[in-house]
């Protein structure tokens, strides 16, 4: 027996309702119930349809965790849950039963920072985190680039976007070229017949002034009408729409800017090591080009596998689990749920 | 038997405790934002008020609803899990029938707060140690509802939301676990059915969909 701490983690944070399960820093099931095919005819997630499928799925979730882990609930040591940031009904319904879990069991409740669990999830797969390390959190919720000194305490913002999130990006140019929602894996798949330096789509906050002032700040507005804009042209001309073309020139722009800052703020901190989480690390050719530049800066990079990229609950387990290991004070048990938490605020 | 009641449908964040002969103990805030951070204290205050522990419970009992949604799902999903991890059995009663087993006897109107102007409501028939409904619980714009339906004794907030439309306001506000669980109590005394575990919601999700992109979330 080990006397690592069982740790069981909840995430209701957007349209996922994870369980995660670690012994320490090794996963022991992450189970996952998603509404993300309700969303889909709204081509975004409607907060109250997500919310309804988190209370419905969380008892079966758990059960499910538990029956794939072999654990009972009674030797849990502890509990985890996203404190935020995310949508605020659904955020309710993980910590509501995180509470009714931490009160049934007699156990401390640990409510924590959803970004910060995005970096502590790789311990589950690449071991011990470098102190600091580098994080670049891209998904359809964040897109923040991170230096992480203590991901239990010490999580400092360096710049993120000052408008949409590089997933909102990949979702609304998949609408644009007739991909289904979310976007993301559409347009990897389709981006791999294109051609991607076909068309040459604007690199938000790279030059000049911008470059000053948002050194490590993002933007992905200008460059979704951008390529709205090019394709009505097309379309207004009578002529086709090269979908893969314009699908891997877009994503191109997004994962050129991504990386270059990313690896640009590993060498201006002095960080030997990246690390990139979050729904759009599953993308291939961010995982590629990214490989490419730390390698060339000397720089080791840290990816999760793509189903702890993605919302789950092993990593709200997983960054539990390092706040008992260090012995940090559990959370209240009136700890609220907090949409908009601060990433500095690693723990509610 | 040791039976916990909650209900978040209303502005209360309510829990009680009952022994099958009585409250034990009840715990009740008035907040409607805080129901989140509210009940699981709630709960284990009401707990160590009576020298118990979450294994001995034999019923957890939950307010069903109809109440505004967020609130609502706080006290559902906190009483599933709460079974789940107990083992307790899990019970389900319409918030409404609540407030009315806290009203006068005779016909009372149970009228609760459902936002945007309307009012989740029902009829009841109430007599000692029995709380009957008439209608089942609905909702709809306060005016539309019969002005001899309007004219009943009034249980809950809409008279104090909408008080020229309720000419016979009752002093019961919000839900109060206590009375829930002496219901529940009595209902499974009688050898009652009680309602499953599903949340009244009333109003399909998306009747106004307000999408979000991933992006504005975390
Ligand atoms: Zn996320």
């Amino acid at each position: 027996m080990s006397d690592e701490p069982l740790v069981l983690g909840i995430e209701t944070s957007c349209d996922e309702t994870g369980v995660g399960i670690v012994r320490g820093s090794t996963l022991l099931v992450d189970a996952i119930a998603s509404s993300v095919d309700e969303h889909a005819r709204f081509g975004g997630v409607v907060p109250e349809v997500a919310s309804r499928a988190h209370l419905e799925a969380m008892v079966p979730t758990i059960e499910r965790a538990c029956r794939d882990a072999g654990v009972r609930l009674e030797d849990v040591d502890a509990v985890a849950v996203t404190a935020g940031p995310g949508l605020a009904g659904a955020l309710l319904v993980g910590v509501a039963a995180a509470k009714a879990l931490a009160v049934g069991l007699g156990r401390p409740i640990y409510g924590v920072n959803h970004l910060a669990a995005h970096v502590a999830v790789d311990v589950l797969e690449h071991g011990p985190l470098p102190e600091p390390t580098m994080a670049l959190l891209v998904s359809g919720g964040h897109s923040s680039l991170l230096l992480v000194p203590d991901v239990t305490g010490d999580v400092r913002p360096l710049g993120a976007t000052i408008d949409d999130a590089a997933g909102e990006a990949f979702d609304k140019v998949a609408r644009v070229l007739g991909l289904p929602f979310p976007g993301g894996p559409h347009i990897d798949r389709v981006a791999r017949e294109g051609n991607r330096v076909a068309i040459d789509f604007p690199r938000g906050l790279t030059t000049g002034r911008d470059l000053e002032r948002y050194r490590f700040d993002f933007s992905f507005s200008g460059l979704k009408t951008a390529v709205s804009r090019w394709v009505q042209l097309r379309q207004a001309a009578g002529e086709s729409v090269p979908v893969a073309d314009v699908a891997a020139s877009f994503q191109e722009a997004v994962v050129d800017v991504l990386t270059r800052k990313a690896v640009a703020a590993c060498r201006d901190q002095g960080v030997d090591d990246l690390l990139i989480g979050g729904g759009v690390a599953a993308n291939s050719r961010l995982r590629a080009l990214a490989q490419e530049r730390c390698d060339r800066a000397g720089v080791r990079l840290r990816v999760p596998r793509p189903g702890l990229c993605t919302d789950n609950g092993a990593m709200v387990a997983a960054l539990g689990a390092a706040f008992v290991t260090r012995g940090r004070e559990p959370s209240e048990l009136d700890l609220p749920a907090d949409s908009s938490m601060l990433v500095t605020t690693v723990q509610a | 038997m040791l039976l916990l009641a909650l209900d978040t449908s209303t502005s209360a964040i309510t829990v009680a405790l009952h022994d099958g002969a009585r409250v034990l103990a009840e715990a009740t805030t008035l907040d409607a934002r805080a129901h989140g951070e509210r009940l699981a204290p709630g709960i284990r205050e009401v707990l160590e008020a009576a020298g118990a522990t979450p294994g001995d419970l034999t019923h957890v009992v939950c307010g069903l609803g109809p109440g505004p949604f967020t609130g609502l799902r706080v006290g559902i999903v906190t009483a599933r899990v709460l079974a789940l991890v107990t083992g307790a059995a899990l019970h389900g009663v319409c918030s409404l029938d609540a407030l009315a087993a806290a009203g006068p006897e005779g016909e009372v109107l149970v009228a609760t707060d459902a936002r945007r102007k309307e009012v989740y409501w029902a009829r009841y028939a109430v007599s000692p140690g029995s709380v009957r409904a008439l209608s089942a619980p609905a909702v709809t714009k306060p005016a539309e509802l019969a002005p001899q339906v309007r004219a009943l004794p009034t249980v809950g907030r809409g008279p104090v939301l909408y008080p020229g439309l309720f000419p016979a306001p009752v002093d019961v506000l919000d839900v109060s676990a206590a009375a829930l669980a002496d219901l529940a109590v009595a209902r499974l005394a009688a050898g009652e059915e009680l309602a499953d575990r599903e949340p009244l919601y009333l109003r399909r999700p998306d009747a106004a969909p307000n999408v979000v992109a991933k992006s504005a979330l975390g």
